[in-house]
């Protein structure tokens, strides 16, 4: 044991020569001191996110109720979760705002940095304008686009006390438009940090290789769609997993500004799983959506860590 | 106690940490969980604490906003898989019935025995509190569903009466939109239309032993009942009369819109009054309750009830005996009723200081336990467990909000609803 043997040779080599013990026992802290101190981190991060993993995948094998049982009834709760029309709905509008969300944020965060390259005064400025939606909780912008999109005291009533009688803005109420709120208003508080994010990018981007383009008669949208983007693809594909993730456990901002409603049709997976664990004591079913959301979110980062894998290499 | 010990195996696994902060609550001190948040609903909770504080018990508040308790419940839940539990919980009936197969409630039956409950409480309210024969809950109060609160200053200004029927409730309803008022005020959160279709159900033609086949005796042909169609048409169509708005409202706001004038109606259980009380309002004068068309003889309940869990020593069972029974002596009944808005539970008390809203509470009461009408409340879970409640709410919340669900998808809702 290595170990054991230092601590002997330190002990021993104290008396006669210091620098050299030092030398020894700095060796063995640098090889120990980080795996030890990142050890508490590990074992509690390990057992709070693995360790729970595995429970909720065991309770929705079970027929729990209210609270943990261990009466192990196969697929039942699947099949239940399935039949259920909510569950459904839940997952439409996961794609529908998944999809949206991920693409307009994109979109709107090159557009915007690419503007914002264009060595524009206090541009310090703007990139903070654009970023602190980021800071903001998503219950507050939850709360504040509610009130917006009510007809009563938002927009629409804006436009009508103006003068404009016939303008219409009552997605919020709707049921088959209120999904497309959430997805405004998620891409409102996302959008400035996918900004920043490609503007580190852009900046990294060589000026000689645009000035070159620039020489040759290549148009500067043509120059960013052929040389620029592919150079942004890894910053890209960063973001999407980051506005992935983001998106997959969106929970606070339904619940602050539609609580899952008109009826139920701005519910989510993380909403539905909450209501059936929590509220409607069927902890299996929501064990069961919980497994679903893990084993939908793993397929879409495989690939993601197939790549960083690789690289790593 | 297998379960317990079940419980302590979670706690080691780490599970469930409360959001709140685990004081242990000083010796014969109880601690209370509730979701008495509202104006009306905090003065009635205060009342106890003071006749508690008169008897040397300490009160801990532990009150978790929500209606009906759903955030509550979530919160009790952890803090019992924390094996923390509070010395008692508001509950409502259905959680008391799971709690008690958890085996987790402590009997009250002593209490009960020396103060005489089988003697002072209606047969209906005995069944929600016993739970195998043995009492496990305090009922505190009887509230009643089928209840319209109107704004009398309002309805007299346009003219209008009180509509009796619900072909008088759409054209005063109409008449109050063209003058610009909103004619029904509404909350838009799944239990406040499960209990407007509830109270719907009661009012139409053979409604209501729909309603008691099909939420009491869980009888799911029961929706193949005309009423039960019926129903559901005159429920969406009151859609007309309310504010576009409601998406999401508490009911509390509701009722301030009608407080205020700028709504007529509101169709609500009776703990509405206890806001009408907190803006010192007074019944006839101001604003009127009224039992739904062809309702005066039904009532449809809910009862608030507090459980008492198992204590661990001596000085706070004592606590738990003491608060048990001083719900039920006719001082707190009395004074906590009046603030809540609901009619005490204990029948001996007398109702000469009452409202006339709560005279007709007790007359409805005693009319429809005469007639076999005196129903649990499905709205505020008093009836099935909330596995089926949920599946219930939202075959009801999807048919009211979206104009192009069918009867026929709620009928379906319902069958498999009860198949839960």
């Amino acid at each position: 044991m290595p170990f054991a043997n230092s601590n002997k040779g330190v002990a021993a080599t104290a008396a006669t020569s210091l620098p050299a013990s030092t030398n020894r026992y700095l060796g063995w802290s640098e090889r120990w001191l980080p795996k030890l101190s990142l050890f508490p981190t590990l074992l509690v991060s390990g057992t709070a996110i693995y360790v729970f993993i595995v429970w909720t995948g065991v309770l929705s094998f079970t027929g729990s109720r209210m609270l943990p049982r261990y009466n192990f009834v196969g697929f039942d709760s699947y099949r239940a979760m399935f039949a259920t029309e909510r569950f459904g709905v839940a997952a439409t509008n996961i794609v529908i705002y998944a999809s949206l969300y991920i693409a307009i944020s994109l979109a709107l965060g090159l557009l915007l940095a690419i503007l914002l390259d264009q060595k524009v005064r206090g541009e310090g400025l703007l990139r903070m304008i654009f970023l602190f939606p980021m800071s903001l909780s998503l219950i507050v912008t939850g709360v504040v686009w509610r009130w917006i999109f009510n007809p009563g005291l938002g927009l629409e009533k804006f436009a009508y006390d103006m003068g404009f009688v016939d303008f219409k803005l009552d997605w919020i109420i709707n049921p088959s438009l209120a999904i497309y709120t959430l997805v405004i208003a998620a891409i409102w508080q996302s959008s400035g940090f996918v900004m920043v994010l490609m503007l580190a990018g852009l900046r990294g981007v060589d000026g000689s290789i645009i000035r070159a383009a620039q020489i040759d008669g290549a148009s500067m949208p043509y120059i960013y769609w052929k040389i620029v983007l592919p150079l942004l693809a890894p910053v890209i594909f960063s973001a999407t997993v980051i506005l992935g993730h983001l998106a997959i456990k969106n929970f606070d901002l339904v619940v602050a500004m539609t609580n899952g409603g008109p009826g139920y049709a701005t519910d989510m997976p993380a909403t539905f799983m909450y209501a059936y664990s929590f509220e409607r004591s069927q902890i299996a079913v929501g064990a069961a959506s919980s497994i679903i959301m893990l084993g939908v979110a793993t397929l879409l980062l495989v690939p993601y860590l197939y790549i960083q894998i690789r690289r790593g290499r | 106690m297998r379960s317990l010990g079940k419980l302590k195996t979670l706690l080691l696994l780490g599970m469930a940490l409360p959001a709140v902060a685990m004081s242990q609550a000083r010796a014969a001190d109880v601690e209370v969980l509730h979701w008495w948040t509202s104006g009306g609903e905090a003065a009635a909770i205060g009342v106890l604490k003071e006749q508690l504080a008169e008897q040397g018990v300490g009160w801990t508040d532990f009150a978790v906003a929500g209606g009906a308790g759903s955030s509550a419940l979530t919160v009790l839940k952890s803090r019992i898989l924390a094996g923390n539990p509070p010395t008692a919980a508001q509950m409502l009936a259905q959680a008391v019935r799971e709690w008690g197969q958890e085996g987790l409630l402590t009997t009250l039956d002593e209490v009960a025995a020396e103060n005489d409950w089988d003697g002072i409480l209606p047969e209906a309210i005995q069944n929600i509190a016993k739970f195998d024969g043995s009492y496990v809950a305090v009922p505190v109060n009887i509230h009643r569903s089928n209840y319209i609160w109107s704004n009398s200053k309002v309805l007299a200004e346009h003219g209008l009466s009180i509509p009796t029927t619900w072909d008088e409730v759409f054209a005063v309803g109409e008449a109050l939109r063209k003058a610009g008022v909103v004619p029904i005020a509404h909350g838009g959160q799944p239990w406040q239309e499960a209990m407007l279709f509830e109270n719907i159900l009661i009012s139409v033609d053979g409604g209501p032993e729909t309603y008691r086949r099909l939420f009491v005796e869980r009888d799911a042909t029961a929706v193949e009942n005309p009423a039960f169609a019926e129903a559901l048409d005159i429920f969406r169509r009151l859609k007309s009369l309310m504010d576009p708005n409601f998406a999401g409202r508490d009911w509390n706001l509701a009722t301030g819109m009608v407080i205020t004038g700028e709504a007529a109606m509101q169709f609500m259980g009776d703990n509405a009054k206890g806001e009408f009380v907190a803006a010192n309002l007074k019944p006839g004068v101001d604003y009127a309750c009224t039992p739904l068309p062809n309702t005066q003889d039904d009532f449809l309940f809910y009862t608030d009830s507090f459980a008492m869990f198992e204590a661990t020593n001596e000085e706070s069972k004592k606590a738990q005996q003491i608060m048990a029974k001083t719900i039920l002596e006719p001082i707190f009944q009395e004074a906590f009723n009046l603030r809540k808005g609901s009619i005490p539970v204990n029948q001996k008390v007398s109702l000469e200081k009452f409202d006339s809203c709560a005279l007709n509470s007790r007359e409805g009461l005693e009319a429809a336990a005469a007639q076999n009408t005196l129903m649990p409340s499905f709205a505020i879970s008093m009836a099935v467990p909330p596995a089926v409640e949920g599946a219930m709410f939202d075959a009801l919340t999807n048919y009211f909000n979206n104009d192009s669900v069918t009867v026929d998808e709620v009928k379906a809702g319902f069958v498999n609803a009860l198949r839960q």
